[in-house]
């Protein structure tokens, strides 16, 4: 047994509004780059829909995450000799007509055009050729179901439940349920993106099991964009270079959540540590059949209060501190002691780390539209019985086609509206309504505390990185702080961009702490803000 | 034998070796970010597909074949019982058709870059610099290939003359007066190579020694500390640096 720590994330699916704040504020702090104009570390997709790149899900056609040959797993794309042996053109992989062609619009036309007839226009111009370009298509064209007859049916998990639930899919379906799925890159266990990499480049931090792209190795191979089965390492087609989603390490190495969590407008997402043990990874990833997938990895985490768990942890030189987040770590109640929360796409084999609570808020809206009590746990209950397709869909996405932990988990979401009403309207709980989901009423209580009302720190647990190994916060060759790189905007004595960048996480735990510390909201000329220091607070001036 | 001679035949090859030996270490020390494939596959995807395993597979056979006639001597393949009309047979046949492939496939990517708008765009003046030397290189390769053959003319044995004073430039003993006896095709395809591997090491060719063979041997998950100890890491700024 080793026990590493991995830090994960958990999305509350119910509370997602679609509206790309997350999107677009990770994209400003880490993808406004040349060459990344296309890539969304973190996107928002509406589901039923193509997602982006469209159809990444299926594999049949992309090849991506790991299957099992003769009970050995081994990457979709192909064994070792296979990838070396394809490494002049990669045949699955995705071109940026599967992503979008980004593109800007010719501002300047709206000044300069002289004085006329029509009022002048802002065409569009692609950001990759520089031409005029037609828009045909972009990360979120399907948004809010847009296009949805022609497009939602071609989505890859709800053509294969087409097959259990007949053509009933499409009708139904769009009536009863629609929902978004933010989505960034998994940090996966069993990452097949590492696995796939030839050069070596990509790898597992140790430390919190965060996956990154070592810059300086990286030679351009592209098979990690295919290995990828959520298809979440991007190629900068500028500088030649695989990257990711850090998890925002620089951010939670002073304690900070990753600027997705914490620009999140329905305050959805949740950050804390797994224990778990890595020895077993492969093993448990070898799950014979697809559907008991879910159940190894959720017993690959360990419980952070058994004393045997604890004492392996400290030999196998976890911090106290560590520890001490594991055991408050919200993402281990949601995903293991509550049992609510899924991980996306398990039969992927990567071992996700980024969990979902599913949404019950469809159901809810369907039983509130008939005329009936969608309050009510007995009517909640019937209707999660009742209504197929959903269920079925979700199952599609989080547990390889198993209705059984999808249905258990929105019964617990139900119970817990029901049993919360109960408390809200003064009357007196109900104990059985717990119980008939196989909680006690305590669990429930604290579950829908940590669901509906946690403060920030309850959401977000995060230990630090330790200030023994200050030296090591010096980001390693991973990081981002490259030409023109979110690290590199430092003035040296040549200007702009010379001399040695101040580490970003350096630069963000002096701001963060004096920000923090003050009594009063110090006004931000103080301080460089940038999207990865930003706490909320105050608002740059104008300028 | 003419300062000439000795200049491109004696002179010539320890630059281009300085040079490429010298730029290959400067570049991988202080340009590693730079250092990749840069490939354009992302912009178009169907003409690549074809186009470059046929110039990758067929520049390595080029490779190879330079590699047996540059450097196995023909009095060890005379030793074998291969006669010198049969190797030659074999190699102008071989020769032939990697150089066939090569040509080929550049000729396909060459036009993709050129009519392809985003790999256009996306072409610096460095690549375009490379692939004047690169076809210059090939095209005349092939038609030393086709001239040595017999197919065209008389027909060279080129190891007697060329091949040994590659191996003496090695043996820091250059035979110039053997070089400066090979036809005139041969001269200038040297010449082209040399200067193909003076820039390599400026352009994107260094992508090639990247080729990644410990791949097959490495376990396929890679975990690494995010601690000062790895290869690649940052080196630590002054006053910073790991104490014990
Ligand atoms: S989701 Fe992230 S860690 Fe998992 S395979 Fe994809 S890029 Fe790698
Ligand atoms: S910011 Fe939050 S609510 Fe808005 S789309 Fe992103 S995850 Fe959903």
């Amino acid at each position: 047994m080793r026990i590493m720590a991995q830090m994960a994330m958990v999305m509350n699916l119910d509370k997602c509004i679609g509206c790309h704040t997350c999107s677009v504020t990770c994209k400003q702090a880490w993808t406004n780059r040349a060459g990344m104009e296309y890539v969304w570390f973190n996107n928002v997709e509406t589901r039923p829909g193509l997602g982006y790149p469209r159809t990444y899900q299926d594999q049949k056609r992309w090849r991506g995450g790991w299957t099992l040959k003769r009970g050995k797993l081994k990457l979709r794309s192909g064994g070792r000799f296979r990838r070396l042996a394809e490494i002049f053109s990669n045949p699955k992989l995705p071109t940026l007509q599967d992503y979008y062609e980004p593109w800007t619009y010719d501002y300047d036309m709206l000044l300069s055009a002289p004085q006329g007839e029509h009022t002048p226009v802002a065409r569009p111009k692609s950001l990759i050729t520089g031409k005029p370009m037609k828009i045909e298509w972009s990360a979120n064209w399907d948004d809010d179901l847009g296009g949805g007859p022609e497009l939602a049916p071609d989505d890859p998990v709800l053509v294969s439940i087409r097959d259990q639930v007949g053509d009933r899919v499409k009708m139904e379906f769009e009536q009863a349920f629609m929902f978004y799925l933010p989505r960034i890159c998994e940090h996966c266990l069993n990452p097949a993106c590492v696995a796939a990499c030839p050069s070596g480049a990509m790898y597992k931090r140790v430390e919190d099991g965060i996956v990154l792209v070592d810059q300086d190795r990286c030679r351009g191979w592209r098979m990690c964009v295919t290995g990828c089965p959520y298809k979440k390492v991007y190629f900068n087609h500028r500088t030649g270079k695989a990257e990711k989603c850090t998890l925002c390490y620089p951010r939670l190495e002073v304690g900070l959540p990753t600027v997705c969590s914490e620009t999140c407008v329905g305050r959805l997402r949740y950050l804390g540590l797994f224990l778990y043990d890595a020895d077993r990874v492969t093993e448990a990833a070898s799950t014979p059949d697809e559907k008991d997938l879910l159940q190894a990895q959720l017993d690959l985490l360990l419980d952070p209060h058994e004393p045997a768990v604890l004492e392996q942890a400290r030999r196998d030189g976890i911090p106290e501190d560590w520890l001490e987040a594991a055991q408050n770590s919200p993402v281990y109640r949601l995903a293991k002691v509550y049992g609510i929360a899924l991980p996306l796409h398990p039969e992927y084999r990567t071992m996700p780390m980024v969990w979902y609570v599913p949404p019950l808020s469809p159901v809810v809206d369907a039983l509130r539209d008939t005329g009936n009590d969608a309050e009510d746990a007995g009517n909640l209950f019937g209707a999660i019985n009742a209504l197929r397709i959903p269920i079925e869909y979700l199952a599609g996405l989080f547990t390889a086609g198993d209705i059984g932990p999808v249905r258990r988990s929105l019964l617990r979401l139900a119970a817990m509206r029901a049993y919360m009403r109960d408390i809200n309207l003064g009357r007196d709980p109900r104990a059985e309504i717990a119980e008939s989901v196989g909680m006690t009423e305590e669990a429930i209580y604290e579950m829908y505390r940590l669901l509906a009302i946690a403060k920030y720190d309850d959401r977000y647990v995060i230990p630090t990185a330790h200030a023994e190994s200050a030296r090591d916060l010096e980001e390693v060759g991973c990081s981002l702080d490259i030409a023109g790189g979110p690290g590199q905007y430092e003035s040296g004595p040549f200007g702009e961009a010379s001399g040695r960048p101040i580490p970003v996480a350096v630069e963000n735990f002096h701001a963060l702490k004096q920000r923090q510390t003050t009594e009063v909201i110090i006004p931000v000329e103080a301080v460089r803000v940038n999207l990865l220091n930003w706490d909320g607070m105050g608002a740059p001036d104008e300028r | 034998m003419t300062t000439w001679d000795i200049l491109l035949w004696a002179v010539l090859p320890y630059v281009t070796i300085a040079v490429f030996v010298v730029g290959t270490i400067w570049r991988y020390r202080y340009d590693k970010f730079g250092w990749t494939t840069r490939s354009s596959q992302l912009y178009e995807g169907r003409l690549m597909r074809v186009a470059s395993p046929l110039f990758h597979i067929g520049i390595l056979a080029v490779l190879v074949g330079h590699v047996v006639g540059l450097l196995i001597p023909e009095s060890w393949t005379n030793a074998t019982g291969l006669s010198e009309d049969a190797y030659h047979v074999i190699a102008v046949g071989l020769g032939l058709v990697a150089g066939a492939f090569t040509l080929f496939g550049i000729a396909m990517l060459i036009y993709r870059r050129r009519t392809v708008g985003p790999v256009f765009a996306a072409t610096t003046r460095n690549d375009k610099t490379m692939y004047v030397f690169l076809v210059a290189a090939i095209l005349l390769g092939l038609l030393t290939t086709l001239l040595a053959s017999g197919l065209i003319g008389d027909g060279y044995n080129y190891r007697e003359t060329v091949s040994p004073w590659f191996r003496s430039i090695f043996y820091l003993n250059p035979q110039v007066v053997l070089m400066a006896e090979a036809p005139t095709s041969f001269h200038v395809h040297a010449i082209a190579g040399m200067l193909i591997f003076i820039i390599w090491p400026f352009t994107r060719l260094v992508h090639a020694f990247s080729a990644p063979v410990g791949y097959l041997v490495r376990p396929y998950v890679v975990y690494r500390s995010r601690g000062p100890h790895d290869a690649g890491a940052r080196i630590p700024r002054k006053g910073w640096e790991k104490v014990g």
